[in-house]
C-alpha cells in the first residue's frame, strides 16, 4: 500500500465518520465538530490530488494547494459563524436545540 | 480589450461584480448611516451593467468571456455570461433594487435617530447577497463558484436571524448547517474533477468528461451538496423556518433569489459541464424528487396557521418544479428546448410572483400586527391593494394565464408530452391544484366579512413596490419567442461539441 492510497483511505474514513456525526448528533456543537472531521478529509483528498503533477516531472502541482488554503479559510470562517450563533442562541434561550417542534412549544414546557 | 480570450463587453462582467463588492466596502468603512444611502445609490447602477451585459450577450449571439489577467483556462479562470446567466443578473438587479427600496421602512436611519446594528448588517448583506449572486452567474471556474456559493450562505444566514430572537437564531443555525453539509459535499466533488481532469473550467471540463465512476461520484456529491442549498425535498428543512422568521425585505430576497443561487449550479453542472454523459437516470430521480416537493411542500401550505409560513412551504412545492427541467430539457431532441425554456421561466416567475408575495405578508403583518390566516375576516377590505397582489401573485404561483407561471407550466406540459413522459404533468397540474387551494385559504377569509382594526395604517410605497413585482410576474406571460432564443446563446447542446 503506497502512502498515497493509506492517504486517500484516511480520507475517506474521516468523510464517513463526520457524515455519520453530522447526521446522528442533535447538538449543533458536536454537528459542528462533525463538519470539521468532513473538512479534515477532503482537505487530505486534496493533498494527494496534488501529487499528481509528480507523474509530470514537478514535485507536486500548486493548484490544489491554493485550492485547500482557499477551502480551509472558508471552512474556519464558517465555523466561526456557527459558534457564534450557537452562543447567542445559548445566551438568548438558555438552550441550545434545533428541533423546532420545541420552538412551537409554549416557553417553559419540555424545552431540552 | 486588448487581453486575450476577452470578447468585447467582458469588462462589464468585473464592473459587475466589483460595483456591489465596493459598495460592502464602502459601508463598511464610512459607517451604518451610509450604508443604506451606498445601497440605494448603487442599484441603478448595477441594474444598468445587467442590462449591458444582456445587450453584449445578444449582440453577439454567444456568451461573453472576461480572461482574468489575461490568462486562459486551464491556468487562468474566465467569467462567462451567456444568455441565462444575462437573464438572471437583470432579474437579480431588479428584486434586490425592490427589497432594498421596501427595507427602508424598517433599516432606514434618519438623521438624529441612533444608527442600529441591524441596519448596517442587512444593508451590507444584501450587498453581498447581490455580489455572490452575480459570481455564481456569472463564474466559468467550479472552485470559483465554490466560493461564490460560500459568500452566498454567509450572507443569507445572518439575514435569517437579523432581529436576535432566539427561534431566528435557531433558523439560521439549522440553515448553516444544511449550507454546510452542501458546501462540503460540493468541495469533495470538486476535488475529484480536478484529480481526474486537471481542470476545473467549465467549457474544458465539458470537452473531456467521460462516464467514468469517479465522474459520476464527482457529480453525486457535487448534486447532493447543492440540493441541500437549495432544498430541494427531502433536503428542505431547514427552509420554512428561516424564511418565515427573517424580515420581509429579506425573505424575499432569500426565497426568491438564493434559492436560485444554488439551483442555478445544479444547471450548470448537468447542462454545462456533464452534457455529454447519458444522463436518463439521473433526470428521472431528479424529477420523481421535485415531484415529491411540489406535492409535499403543498400539502404543508395547506395546512400552516400562519401566512409567513405558507408562503414559506409554498417556496418549497415550486422549487420542486424547477427540477422537472431535468428530465424535460436533456438531450439533443426537439423538445429539450422547450423544456429549457420552461425551467428558466419558472425560475423567472417564481422569483418575482414569491419576492412581491413575501413583501405584501410584510405589510400585512406590520399593518394587522399579526400574520395568523384564520383572523384575517374581512382584511381585504382594510388593505385591498396587498390583497390584490397576494391574489394576481397567487395567479403565477397556481399557473392559470395570464402569467410567467402559466407560461412555464404550459410549456412543461409541452415538453412533457412531446418526449412521451407523461407522467410529469401529474405533479405539474396537480402542484396547480393543491396552489390554487393553499392561495384560496388566503383569500377567502380576507374576502369575507369580519370586523378588523388596523394598527399602522400600511405603507403604499411598499405596496406599490409589492404590485409592480408582481406585474412583472404576470407580463412574463407574454414573453416573445425573441426571449426563449436568448435563452439559448450559449447553451451545449448534448452530443454536439
Amino acid at each position: 500500500m503506497t502512502p498515497s492510497v493509506l492517504a486517500g483511505l484516511v480520507g475517506a474514513a474521516l468523510v464517513g465518520v463526520g457524515l455519520y456525526g453530522l447526521i446522528i448528533h442533535p447538538h449543533p456543537l458536536r454537528k459542528l465538530l462533525a463538519f470539521n472531521l468532513i473538512g479534515s478529509g477532503v482537505f487530505l483528498v486534496f493533498g494527494i490530488i496534488a501529487r499528481r503533477g509528480a507523474a509530470a516531472g514537478f514535485a507536486f502541482d500548486p493548484v490544489p494547494q491554493a485550492l485547500v488554503i482557499t477551502g480551509i479559510v472558508v471552512a474556519f470562517a464558517a465555523s466561526a459563524v456557527a459558534v457564534a450563533l450557537i452562543l447567542r442562541l445559548a445566551a438568548e434561550a438558555g438552550s441550545v436545540t434545533l428541533d423546532p417542534e420545541a420552538w412551537a412549544r409554549p416557553k417553559g414546557e419540555d424545552v431540552k | 480589450m486588448a487581453e486575450p480570450g476577452t470578447t468585447p463587453g467582458g469588462y462589464l462582467l468585473v464592473l459587475a461584480i466589483l460595483m456591489p463588492a465596493a459598495g460592502i466596502l464602502l459601508s463598511f468603512f464610512i459607517g451604518g448611516r451610509c450604508a443604506e444611502r451606498v445601497t440605494l445609490y448603487s442599484t441603478p447602477f448595477g441594474f444598468a451593467l445587467a442590462c449591458a451585459i444582456a445587450f453584449w450577450v445578444d449582440q453577439t449571439g454567444k456568451p461573453i468571456v472576461y480572461a482574468i489577467g489575461g490568462l486562459r483556462p486551464p491556468l487562468g479562470i474566465d467569467l462567462r455570461a451567456d444568455g441565462i446567466s444575462a437573464v438572471m443578473l437583470i432579474a437579480t438587479a431588479m428584486i434586490v433594487t425592490a427589497a432594498a427600496f421596501y427595507a427602508r421602512a424598517k433599516f432606514a436611519t434618519p438623521d438624529g435617530v441612533r444608527e442600529s446594528r441591524s441596519a448596517l448588517t442587512f444593508w451590507i448583506m444584501l450587498q453581498a447577497i447581490w455580489a455572490a449572486l452575480t459570481i455564481i452567474f456569472v463564474g466559468g471556474d467550479l472552485f470559483n463558484l465554490y466560493v461564490a456559493l460560500e459568500l452566498l450562505t454567509f450572507a443569507a444566514v445572518p439575514l435569517v436571524c437579523i432581529d436576535g430572537r432566539a427561534e431566528t437564531l435557531a433558523a439560521a443555525l439549522r440553515y448553516l448547517m444544511f449550507a454546510l453539509f452542501g458546501s462540503i459535499s460540493y468541495l469533495l466533488g470538486v476535488a475529484l474533477f480536478y484529480g481526474a481532469y486537471g481542470t476545473l473550467d467549465i467549457s474544458l471540463l465539458a470537452q473531456r468528461v467521460q462516464a467514468t465512476p469517479v465522474v459520476w461520484t464527482a457529480a453525486a456529491l457535487m448534486t447532493a451538496g447543492l440540493l441541500a442549498k437549495t432544498a430541494l425535498f427531502p433536503l428542505h428543512l431547514w427552509l420554512p423556518p428561516a424564511h418565515a422568521n427573517a424580515p420581509a425585505a429579506a425573505s424575499a430576497v432569500l426565497s426568491g433569489l438564493v434559492v436560485k443561487g444554488s439551483f442555478f449550479l445544479v444547471l450548470r453542472l448537468w447542462f454545462y459541464v456533464l452534457p455529454a454523459l447519458p444522463t436518463d437516470k439521473v433526470a428521472a430521480v431528479l424529477g420523481g424528487l421535485g415531484s415529491a416537493a411540489i406535492i409535499m411542500g403543498s400539502i404543508m401550505a395547506l395546512r400552516q396557521a400562519r401566512l409567513k409560513l405558507l408562503i414559506a412551504y409554498s417556496t418549497v412545492a415550486q422549487i420542486g418544479y424547477l427540477f422537472l427541467v431535468f428530465p424535460l430539457a436533456a438531450g439533443a431532441h426537439g423538445w429539450s428546448a422547450i423544456g429549457w425554456s420552461a425551467g428558466l421561466m419558472q425560475v423567472l416567475a417564481h422569483a418575482f410572483a414569491k419576492a412581491a408575495m413575501f413583501f405584501s405578508a410584510g405589510v400585512l403583518a406590520e399593518a394587522l400586527g399579526h400574520d395568523q390566516i384564520a383572523r384575517l375576516g374581512g382584511a381585504a377590505r382594510v388593505l385591498p391593494l396587498t390583497f390584490l397582489t397576494i391574489a394576481l401573485g397567487g395567479l403565477s404561483l397556481m399557473g392559470l394565464p395570464p402569467s410567467g407561471g402559466f407560461n412555464a407550466k404550459w410549456l412543461m406540459l409541452q415538453a412533457s408530452i412531446a418526449s412521451g413522459q407523461w407522467f410529469w404533468t401529474l405533479p405539474a397540474l396537480g402542484g396547480g391544484l393543491l396552489a390554487a387551494g393553499y392561495i384560496y385559504r388566503i383569500l377567502a377569509p380576507a374576502l369575507s366579512d369580519g370586523q378588523i382594526s388596523l394598527e399602522a395604517q400600511p405603507r403604499r410605497s411598499q405596496e406599490a413596490i409589492a404590485l409592480a413585482l408582481t406585474i412583472i410576474a404576470l407580463a412574463l406571460g407574454g414573453a416573445p419567442q425573441a426571449f426563449f432564443d436568448f435563452l439559448e446563446i450559449g447553451r451545449p447542446i448534448a452530443g454536439l461539441p
